[in-house]
């Protein structure tokens, strides 16, 4: 997608379609010839997973469709059919139920990848802000995909969700009305999500074109955290990150088939095959495990509407990262202060999803808060600071001096310093 | 070709501006329908109102009934119950109301049974208030439905209703 393509067609046939719809020549640039840095580490490879997974969610779930009924009095029987009656229904369920589970871990990954690498940094913050929306599209899919099977937590779990709208002054209940089409979360409310959910995946695969897009524009960027300067520092695409992509999918794919042959019910919650009763709330209500985190910076607010501005701004902070990050070292491995940050940064995440999944009570509220507090904290104080007062470490010379050492003589060694002297500023 | 100057509005304006104007008009009238098909139709706006017998409900139980697909609370108080519930200062309210105001007959509490936090059904007879405790994020309601501790910023919704005899309540 960057710079005229080298393909030239080898058959006629080819060579008649490439004059008339180049789309041979933009395969063969994007994912054949695109030179990659040669020193991409596995942590690139959840791009490739997730556009895997985005496929897979599509594939299982219009075939999970043709036998689905969103109608409050039969979905959950209906999804009870796939199990026992419908063909493979069983594991077309179990896959597109745990799939989602996949997309949210290599998204996480893919997620801390970039935070940890800088890989929002310029000239990439367009692809970081379509990453972003792709993860506020996954979200809504992954909410509304739980509601369908009509069990205890979908209706309760929708319930809360779409409650988060009465918080809005003087027309959230208006407007939290307008979502359910009714006065309770009911039939109008599982009708339009079924609707909703079987459009948003499309909707991703429209932005994840843009992101792949904007990523052919600048490139990857890569652990070194410096951009590729002459050939010698890249590897054309296939076959060298297409086996990488490969293999890892596939050791992806056994982690993946492990949860679904062996564990499928791991992720879900005992309380969702049990249907929805408008009239009774389970004991102990909480979200999918991969918006737990955002569940506890709600709960962790003592105020409705304050509760619901905190979790979304936790997710909306992460867009403007890029300009947060005063920075210009992409790198966390030059970054001798900012890589422990960041590791406090994923280990407040991860007790975050902790303290969201316990009851509201006792210490873990406390927890919750001092939790909340650090995570904005790291967004809005330690990261814009620690670019200014870091000293970060001398940055290689180059791609490939990072990969084959100094090798070079000590000639290249001192030009690497040279070289990196203008980006010191931490 | 000889210039030519238009200073006045021409016959490119008038249809420029009144291309825009039309389509204008039709994008709104377009968007509105798709927008306003989401609202509660005609008929869930049917099941406006609920009629409950009161006569079998004993002292000190809550029964719940559906109005409009949502939960609604009858609670038949105890004498101790109402004491409890007149003797609150309204110092300690969150969303202060007096008892009087939130039930018609004494003994007889009605309250829409959705937490006006996020939309959970609180349980009756159980917090420090022995009025409801909402088991969703922790809010405590009164024996009049009032918020007292927890998240929810209001007291448990009044629904309309009204006495058609002396066992027979009309709500909505």
């Amino acid at each position: 997608m960057s710079g005229p393509s080298t393909y030239v067609p080898k058959s006629a046939a080819a060579r008649w379609l490439e004059t008339r719809l180049p789309i041979l020549g933009l395969v063969h640039s994007s994912f054949i010839a695109f030179p990659n840095p040669r020193n991409l580490n596995y942590f690139w490879t959840f791009g490739g997973i997730l556009a895997f997974m985005l496929v897979a969610q599509i594939a299982t779930g219009v075939t999970l469709a043709m036998h689905y009924t969103p109608e409050s009095t039969l979905a959950f029987s209906s999804v009870e059919h796939i199990m026992r009656d419908v063909n493979y229904g069983w594991l077309l369920r179990y896959v597109h139920a745990n799939g989602a589970s996949m997309f949210f871990i290599a998204v996480y990954i893919h997620i801390f990848r970039g935070i940890y690498y800088g890989s929002y940094k310029a000239p990439r913050e367009v692809l970081w802000l379509l990453g972003i929306v792709i993860y506020l599209l996954m979200m809504a899919t992954g909410f509304m995909g739980y509601v369908l099977p009509w069990g205890q937590m979908s209706g309760w779990g929708a319930t809360v969700i779409t409650s988060l709208f009465s918080a809005i002054p003087f027309v959230g209940n208006a407007v939290t009305q307008w979502l359910w089409g009714g006065f309770a979360v009911d039939n109008a409310t599982l009708n339009r999500f079924f609707s909703l959910h079987y459009l948003l995946p499309f909707m991703i695969a429209g932005v994840v074109v843009l992101h792949i897009w904007a990523l052919h524009v600048p490139g990857s960027n890569n652990p070194a955290g410096i951009e590729p300067k002459s050939s010698k520092d890249t590897l054309p695409f296939h076959p060298y990150f297409t086996v990488k992509d490969g293999f890892s999918l596939v050791c992806f794919l056994v982690f993946y088939a492990w949860f679904v042959f062996f564990i499928p019910n791991y992720l879900n919650h005992a309380d969702n095959y049990i249907e929805f009763n408008p009239l009774v709330t389970p004991a102990h209500i909480v979200p999918e495990w991969y918006y737990l985190p955002f569940y506890a910076i709600l709960r962790s607010i003592p105020d409705k509407l304050g509760g619901v501005i905190a979790m979304f701004s936790a997710i909306v902070l992460l867009a403007f990262l890029p300009w947060l990050d005063t920075s210009r070292i992409k790198s966390a491995n030059y970054r001798p202060l900012y890589r422990i940050a960041f590791w406090f940064f994923v280990l407040d995440a991860i007790l975050l999803g902790f303290i969201g999944s316990q009851p509201p009570e006792g210490g873990y509220v406390i927890a919750g808060q001092l939790l909340t507090a650090y995570y904005f904290i790291h967004l809005l104080v330690i990261v814009p600071l620690l670019g200014l007062f870091e000293t970060p470490r001398p940055l290689p010379a180059s791609i490939a001096d990072a990969v084959l050492g100094h090798g070079h003589g000590s000639a290249a060694a001192m030009s690497a310093r040279a070289t990196s002297a203008p980006n010191t500023r931490g | 070709m000889a210039e030519i100057i238009l200073d006045d509005p021409n016959r490119r304006d008038f249809l420029y501006i009144a291309t825009g104007a039309v389509g204008a008009v039709l994008v709104g009238g377009a968007v509105w329908p798709l927008i306003n098909q989401m609202e509660p139709d005609a008929s869930t706006l049917a099941q406006a109102t609920t009629e409950v017998d009161i006569g079998g409900i004993a002292e000190g139980q809550i029964v719940t009934i559906k109005w409009q697909g949502k939960p609604v609370f009858v609670r038949h108080r105890t004498a101790k119950e109402i004491a409890d519930a007149r003797a609150a200062p309204m110092s300690a309210l969150k969303d202060p109301a007096t008892d009087e105001s939130r039930a018609q007959k004494p003994e007889w509490l009605i309250v829409v049974g959705i937490c006006t936090h996020l939309g959970c059904v609180p349980l009756g007879h159980q917090g420090p208030f022995e009025g409801w405790f909402c088991p969703c994020h922790g809010s405590v309601y009164d024996t009049a439905g009032r918020i007292r501790q927890g998240p929810a910023p209001k007291n448990l919704v009044l629904p309309p209703y009204k006495y058609v005899s002396d066992t027979k309540v009309q709500i909505g």
